[in-house]
């Protein structure tokens, strides 16, 4: 799982994400997230590392390492 | 009288007790009773307005700047100077006064919630070893004191107070001025008329333009303070502090123990209670805590725009600063912004009216400014978006970043307090010579030359006050090389171009030679022996070769001064 930012003009992302998300009620924009989530988990592929972000998001304050 | 500004929002409280007045002197032009002609008249005595008027004396051309009201910046107004804007002031006489009376800062830290530890430490100067820091702080009054008590040096430039501009009548050669005073009215005419007279521009108005772009529905409250407090002078803001719960805060230091103090409120407030002395000294107080004595400097209550016009050029009616664009202040990019328009327009300016350039040159300064003020708008309305979520899911997001980044340094880069201004990149800019040879793109086509420190006559100075004012070929040569003959020719040309020489540090400092002594020019500059520079008068960089060639040098100075592209 990579700590260090691996995405290039990171405003320019997060802008591009919160218009992915305008004119969108809530409940659509959670199925909007929910289906990024899903295709960005197949772009990762790798399960140790997706298993390693699952596990961090359920108990954060345990994962001290970075 | 009003204040000399007029308030995005509203404002309340004393300003500084000892705010410089300036006396009304009866203009000649009102006994005579004759039009008398200026090649440039300024609106506005601002900071934008008086720097244009001292730049344009640096190149010869006499100005009158009429100011409605009799004083400078009744409160502390733009505090952020960047290292840019004081490089800019350097060259008009005033950067060192700014740079030894201002708070001295690099450093910002972004808090979250009740941990004490910063989330996110930014550092905004990335190349060290410069005669100017990222950033100062000093009050807006005296930005404006030090440009007006320059202008002793300056006799050339006529600044009048208690002078408003009521009407404005263009024709294909001259601009006419119907100025009022409290002596009765009288009219100029100029050549170009510069519009410098802040966000609600009255020549704007006159002129029936607007602005395009978004207001932000947000309220947010300066309160600036006079303290005696040991806080450090780095930029510390809070999202979602205990003493401003859900919102955002920001604790800035300036000049004389005067502290910036922004508190987010929200869109939905009561105005005239949240201006309420109680109210806002329980916000103070919840922020500095219980013990320290303070008093007030200046309150504000704002919202804020993201905005400029369409073109910053009418034809001989040129639009600069705030008049042409409005930021978010969180990006220090409203003064920052105007300052490098007057840096970039003058010398255009200067030519246009020497009959040296085309006035289509003044399209460039429309071209390049729009970009930049586009970036500053882009930062700004990014900044905000963060700051201000306008849906559920979008506080979500920012709240998801700021969780993550105690943890992961990725998710620091998303934390946006305000992306801080930085000298703009002309990248697109018609005037620019393209690289045709290789070389590192640091310093490129369109970039304005940064600093280094350098040895000439055997003492120590700065490469950037060895540009601007004119165009410099600037030649890097080995330890034993010279200026040619044809080099030095070009210093007689119509548009001159002053030659200057960097050798390394082991070259012979005769002649006037620039020595690299630390090596940083010839690193930022990607230089080798016989690489030559043309730097634009506005000490950016309009083209660069490995090897000197007149002919290249003449087609590109052609190019910089709107003759070809």
């Amino acid at each position: 799982m990579k700590s260090e930012i691996n995405i290039s003009d990171p405003d320019g992302f997060y802008s591009s994400l919160i218009d992915l998300h305008e004119g969108l009620s809530t409940d659509e924009s959670l199925i909007v997230n929910a289906k990024l989530i899903l295709m960005m988990a197949n772009e990762i592929g790798d399960r140790s590392i997706l298993d390693e972000m699952l596990a961090f998001l359920r108990n954060p304050s345990e994962d001290q390492s970075r | 009288m009003s204040a000399k500004y007029g308030e995005l929002g509203q404002a309340r409280g004393a300003g500084r007790s000892l705010q410089a007045v300036y006396p009304f002197v009866e203009p000649p032009d009102l006994q005579t009773g004759e039009t008398r002609h200026c090649p440039v008249v300024i609106a506005g005595g601002g900071p934008i307005g008086l720097a244009t008027a001292i730049d344009l004396d640096r190149h010869g051309i006499p100005s009158i700047v009429l100011e409605k009201h009799d004083s400078v910046s009744d409160g502390s107004r733009a505090i952020c100077w960047s290292k840019r804007t004081l490089e800019i002031l350097d060259r008009l006489g005033t950067g060192q006064r700014m740079l030894n009376k201002g708070v001295t800062w690099n450093v910002g830290k972004v808090y979250h919630g009740d941990r004490p530890d910063p989330i996110y430490t930014f550092d905004l100067l990335a190349d060290k070893a410069q005669k100017f820091p990222a950033f100062i702080n000093l009050q807006q009054y005296y930005a404006e004191e030090y440009l007006i008590e320059s202008l002793a040096g300056h006799p050339a430039v006529d600044l009048r107070w208690h002078s408003e501009v009521v009407a404005v009548e263009t024709s294909p050669e001259r601009v006419t001025v119907t100025v009022t005073t409290p002596a009765g009215d009288y009219q100029l005419t100029c050549d170009y008329l510069i519009a410098a007279d802040g966000h609600r521009s009255p020549v704007r108005h006159m002129l029936d333009l607007d602005f395009e772009g978004r207001v932000f529905e947000d309220n947010f409250l300066i309160a600036d303070v006079k303290m005696k407090a040991d806080f450090p002078a780095e930029r510390r803001f809070w999202f979602d502090p205990v003493f401003n719960p859900g919102k955002t805060a920001l604790l800035h230091k300036q000049a004389d123990d005067v502290w910036r103090i922004d508190f987010q409120l929200g869109w939905d407030i009561d105005r005239e209670a949240e201006l309420d002395q109680k109210t806002v000294d329980a916000r103070v107080r919840a922020l500095i805590g219980g013990d320290i004595e303070f008093d007030y400097e200046w309150i504000s209550l704002y919202t804020f725009q993201c905005r400029r016009m369409k073109n910053f050029v009418h034809g001989r009616i040129i639009f600069a600063g705030d008049s042409a664009h409005l930021v978010s202040p969180f990006g220090a990019r409203g003064a920052n912004g105007g300052l490098q328009d007057v840096d970039n327009l003058v010398w255009k300016l200067a030519l246009v009216l020497e009959g040296k350039a085309p006035p289509d040159l003044l399209d460039s300064y429309d071209q390049e400014r729009v970009y930049g003020a586009d970036e500053n708008i882009l930062n700004s309305s990014r900044s905000t978006d963060f700051m201000t979520p306008k849906s559920d899911i979008s506080t979500a997001f920012r709240d998801a970043a700021l969780e993550l980044a105690k943890d992961f340094a990725f998710a620091r880069m998303f934390v946006n307090s305000g992306r801080l201004s930085v000298p703009c990149t002309l990248d697109q800019s018609v005037l620019n010579e393209p690289d045709t040879e290789d070389f590192s793109a640091k310093q490129r086509p369109g970039s304005p030359c940064l600093d280094a420190p350098i040895m000439l006559n055997g003492s120590e100075s700065w490469f950037l006050n060895q540009l601007g004012d004119c165009f410099t070929g600037v030649l890097f040569s080995d330890a034993t090389g010279s200026i040619t003959d044809e080099m030095r020719a070009l210093e007689d040309w119509d548009i001159p171009v002053r030659a200057v020489i960097v050798k390394p540090d082991n070259g012979s400092p005769s002649g006037g030679a620039i020595i690299d002594s630390q090596a940083y020019l010839h690193s930022h500059y990607d230089a080798r022996p016989g690489t030559y520079y043309l730097i634009r008068p506005d000490q950016h960089v309009a083209a660069r070769w490995r090897a000197f060639d007149r002919t290249k040098v003449e087609r590109a100075l052609s190019r910089a001064t709107g003759h070809s592209t």
